[in-house]
């Protein structure tokens, strides 16, 4: 009884909270402070022709960073508390056969599903979308595969490479921005690789570490997956 | 004006089934419908995204909100439930 009580008042403090939240709101109707900066001169600054990558990769690209950083310690402390004994290694289960259907399309799916992941991460300064969208369109591909075909491995050690690789190669060209640049992860190198407005090749190194990002974040959540396939050997 | 009042009227739509799909989650006995009924919220929740044009949170939402986090779900049931066998 008295607990209903305390979990209705709690619901209609809640409620009265978010009442008063929903009364006192009022839309802005024009930018203010530094939204108003980056939305007025973001193009011209950085280059990028979506704007959300230009703050995401360029004006906040420390936050970034330590997104990056969190994933790969979620994906190392997964592989650590997953991590399988010798014996549980070895064993091949025999899975419930995948139906005709799925096998056939995963052939056909899985490469265009790579192939959307890579134009995604690469064409992140033009279009919507980058290399946190791509690496998870890519990690959906190695889902695909992993239903089609239960008894596929992932090889180690090209994830392990592929992903310190982009990872120290993203901090050496943040490490870049300090000599050329203004400051550490500044992807203008000083106006210098801005190139034309809305090419490829344009926006200083944002391309470059969101092709980066993307392999790594694609790579970690493969490994993720691929460590919980694994996990299922184990009595 | 006239889109306006279509764009409402899907929002509350997809705004409903979210809110179903949600309470069939938490209330469903069978754990596989629960998490199937979970991974559909995060389906609607991406459309309602790109209706709202966010065409980036709606791309990360049904990539790993309704795909991979699915996935794990599934995968930590089948776990609990050899184990408990």
């Amino acid at each position: 009884m008295l607990r209903n009580f305390l979990i209705a008042l709690v619901l209609a403090s809640f409620g009265f909270i978010f009442y008063n939240l929903y009364n006192s709101y009022e839309p802005q109707t024009e930018l203010t402070g530094i939204a108003a900066h980056y939305a007025e001169n973001g193009a011209s600054e950085v280059g990028a022709a979506n704007l959300v990558t230009a703050v995401v990769v360029s004006y906040r690209s420390f936050d970034t960073l330590g997104e990056i950083t969190i994933l790969f310690l979620t994906a190392a402390i997964i592989s650590f508390f997953l991590k399988l004994s010798k014996e549980d290694e070895e064993r091949v289960i025999i899975h419930r056969g995948t139906s005709e259907l799925l096998k056939t399309a995963s052939q056909l799916l899985i490469p265009l599903m790579f192939l959307f992941g890579i134009y995604v991460f690469i064409n992140g300064h033009l279009t919507p979308g980058g290399g946190f969208q791509g690496g998870a369109i890519i990690a959906s591909a190695v889902v695909l595969a992993i239903m089609a075909n239960p008894n596929m491995t992932i090889n180690h050690n090209v994830i392990i490479w592929v992903e310190s690789i982009s990872g120290v190669s993203v901090v050496l060209i943040g490490v870049l921005g300090i000599v050329l640049g203004g400051g550490f992860l500044d992807s203008t190198l000083d106006g210098y690789g801005l190139g034309e407005f809305g090419t490829i090749f344009s926006a200083g190194t944002i391309p470059i570490i969101y092709s980066l990002v993307g392999l790594k974040v694609g790579a970690e959540l493969s490994n993720i997956l691929n460590m919980y396939q694994k996990s299922q050997k184990e009595v | 004006m006239n889109n306006e009042i279509i764009y409402s009227v899907i929002a509350i739509g997809i705004g409903s089934i979210m809110l179903i799909m949600a309470v069939i989650a938490i209330l469903n006995n069978k754990l596989s419908v629960a998490i199937i009924a979970a991974g559909v919220v995060s389906l609607f929740a991406s459309v309602l995204f790109l209706l709202m044009s966010a065409p980036d949170v709606a791309m990360t939402e049904a990539a790993i909100g309704s795909g991979l986090s699915t996935l794990i779900f599934f995968y930590v049931l089948n776990k609990i439930k050899r184990q408990n066998a």
